[in-house]
């Protein structure tokens, strides 16, 4: 059953909503689990809609199974998805900082607050993101420290490749997740593939995981895949940042996902202006390369890529 | 005057990004100022060309005092203004959430770094900026609650307001925030706008900063008698909120007297022209704040009241 769960009426005929579709058994009981399967808060990610999508085709194709409820908010930031804008357009604001929101704050916050209010009491959240424009990674999960003992367990179901513990920093406490991990509802933050675009790969492979995590908990009867084991890592020098010496056109000559020797070519900075090479980016040691730039013109410092290394991978 | 370059990257077509200062006297690093960090900040760029020219004035009538150098950055982002873009150009992000910045990191990290390596261990910092709503504000300094900025020493810029911020998370990135971490007690200016040039707005924020200087004893100028500034906790300010969407229609000026029940403003239906909406002051007060741009949103602040 599609439901508004917030609105605000903007300046020109025209009212904007966010919507949930809440899937139930055909005969529910008192006391079902509940998952929620969350994205779009960045208007510029679109991995989340095909997960949206695939996952309650199949529930719908196998109804009898499911035995709790599935609540999908594919659109966040209905305004940003319509308009290819990250942010919230109008106000240039990224709606990942104005968490928990306010009732009787302005329009985003008072939408913000409308979101918290109804996600909230959740078994489990999925909040799905799609890195951004210039980055394609993995199939993860992000967790802040803080929240490390309860959300790693359900991490481990979710059938993502890597799990990355990250330290707390304050700025992140003004996320959807943050404000709701520190309130008692627990949310598995994803990124996977890169923005404006949909990897059918990760999102089948996410949906995958999010049914075997369905079936931990209790919402689930029908059969699941097995899931991946994924590299978990708690410590931060375990990844390796790398970033342009020189502004440019990065030319990529890794694929994405590659266990990398030391030294090996990742990708160049080049001058089309000139036809040169300005610098080639090699692997500093040996690892996986989980992200890769997607977007070809860097900046000096525009971040080409990341590398977990080989003794937090654990292969041979 | 000494102008150079305080930092510098290299374009792929475009001309190099440059972030100049210009520094003035010689000695304890005694103040530093700063303009323009997003592209939208014309008021911001205009005030600090005018303070350029003042100090070098100063400089050459012999006003700056022994012993004390200033440094005016007029601009950290002259990239976003020439394109007309408020954020970097290429990923959207806002230098002034990158303090105090990483020389290793992504693009506005390292210029947050390098402009900051640049700009820290001065006694005071002051920062034009500006508020991320659209609007006419009285001009005003601004304080972290956080920290050691005082409010009697904000007040010696002989503004009519000093705001105390209650610091949020997303605060902790700011110049504002970091100077202060690093011992530098700093200053937010607003002036009157944004992206316009308000000229009498400027005059007002160029002499708040020569009362400042003086009363501080970096630079021989006689301040007039200042009003006191009244202090004020953002979080006690009155908000007056839509609870309509459509065409703003102003009824008050920022700066101006209102009184319990006096209307404010309307909001108008956009195709019929009928008010839809009539906000009413709750309170005596004067005007701190008000929305200026043509259409408004429903739940958003328009006013903002100080009693």
């Amino acid at each position: 059953m599609v439901k508004t769960i917030t609105s605000v009426g903007l300046p020109i005929d025209e009212i904007l909503e966010i919507k949930k579709n809440r899937i139930m058994p055909d005969s529910p009981s008192g006391d079902m689990k509940r998952i929620s399967i969350v994205t779009g808060i960045h208007g510029d990610e679109l991995e989340g809609q095909y997960v949206c999508f695939g996952l309650q085709q199949r529930i719908m194709q196998e109804k009898e199974n499911l035995s709790g409820i599935v609540d999908v908010y594919p659109a966040m930031n209905p305004l940003g998805i319509d308009s290819v804008t990250r942010g919230i357009p109008a106000f240039d604001l990224d709606m990942n900082r104005l968490f928990p929101g306010n009732k009787d704050g302005n329009m985003t916050e008072y939408l913000a607050a409308g979101i918290i209010e109804d996600v909230s009491g959740s078994d489990c959240v999925i909040d799905i993101h799609a890195s951004n424009i210039y980055l394609t990674e993995i199939p993860q999960i992000r967790i802040n420290e803080l929240h490390e003992d309860r959300l790693v367990p359900l991490a481990m179901e979710a059938n993502v490749d890597f799990i990355w513990v990250h330290g707390a920093s304050t700025v992140l406490e003004s996320t959807f997740a943050y404000s709701l991990n520190s309130t008692g509802t627990p949310v598995l933050v994803v990124e996977m593939g890169v923005g404006m675009r949909i990897t059918k790969d990760y999102g089948n492979q996410l949906i995958d995981g999010i049914f075997n995590l369905m079936q931990k908990m209790g919402i689930w009867k029908g059969n699941t895949k097995e899931v991946k084991k994924p590299v978990i890592s708690r410590n931060p020098d375990d990844v390796i940042y790398l970033n342009a010496s020189t502004g440019g056109l990065f030319i990529p000559a890794a694929r994405h996902g590659a266990k990398l020797k030391k030294g090996s070519l990742i990708g160049r900075i080049t001058d089309p202006l000139r036809g040169e090479v300005l610098d080639e980016v090699k692997a500093p040691a040996d690892g996986m390369l989980f992200t890769i730039r997607e977007y070809p013109v860097v900046d000096e410092g525009s971040l080409m890529g990341r590398i977990l290394k080989k003794e937090a991978c654990g292969y041979e | 005057m000494n102008k150079r370059i305080i930092y510098e990257l290299k374009g792929m077509y475009r001309d190099s990004f440059r972030v100049t200062g210009y520094e003035y006297g010689t000695g304890e690093k005694s103040v530093c100022i700063v303009g323009s960090s997003r592209g939208n900040e014309v008021q911001q760029v205009y005030c600090c060309s005018l303070l350029v020219k003042k100090f070098k004035q100063l400089e050459n009538e012999g006003r700056i005092k022994e012993g004390h150098k200033i440094l005016v950055i007029p601009s950290i982002n002259p990239y976003s203004m020439n394109i007309q873009k408020r954020f970097w150009p290429v990923d959207n992000t806002d230098i002034n959430r990158m303090f105090p910045g990483y020389d290793m990191g992504e693009t506005t990290q390292r210029i947050a770094d390098g402009v900051f390596k640049e700009i820290s261990g001065y006694k005071y910092g002051i920062q034009f900026t500006s508020f991320y709503m659209p609007g006419d504000f009285m001009p005003h300094v601004r304080i972290m609650d956080e920290g050691f900025s005082e409010a009697s020493v904000a007040g010696q810029f002989g503004l009519p307001y000093v705001i105390i911020r209650k610091v949020r998370p997303y605060d902790t990135a700011t110049l504002n925030y970091n100077w202060q971490v690093w011992d530098t007690q700093a200053f937010s200016l607003y002036t009157t706008t944004t992206t316009r040039i308000d000229q009498n707005g400027s005059g007002q924020a160029v002499l708040s900063v020569m009362n400042f200087l003086a009363a501080q004893g970096i630079i021989k100028y006689n301040v007039p008698q200042l009003l006191k500034a009244k202090v004020v906790n953002d979080t006690d300010m009155v908000s007056v909120r839509t609870s309509e969407s459509g065409i703003f229609e102003p009824l008050i000026k920022a700066g101006g007297k209102v009184t319990t029940g006096q209307p404010l403003a309307n909001i108008l239906n956009p195709y019929e022209a009928e008010v839809i909406e009539t906000l009413y002051s709750p309170v005596d007060a004067n005007v701190f704040f008000i929305h200026n741009e043509p259409l408004t949103y429903a739940n958003t602040a328009v006013i903002k009241l100080v009693q």
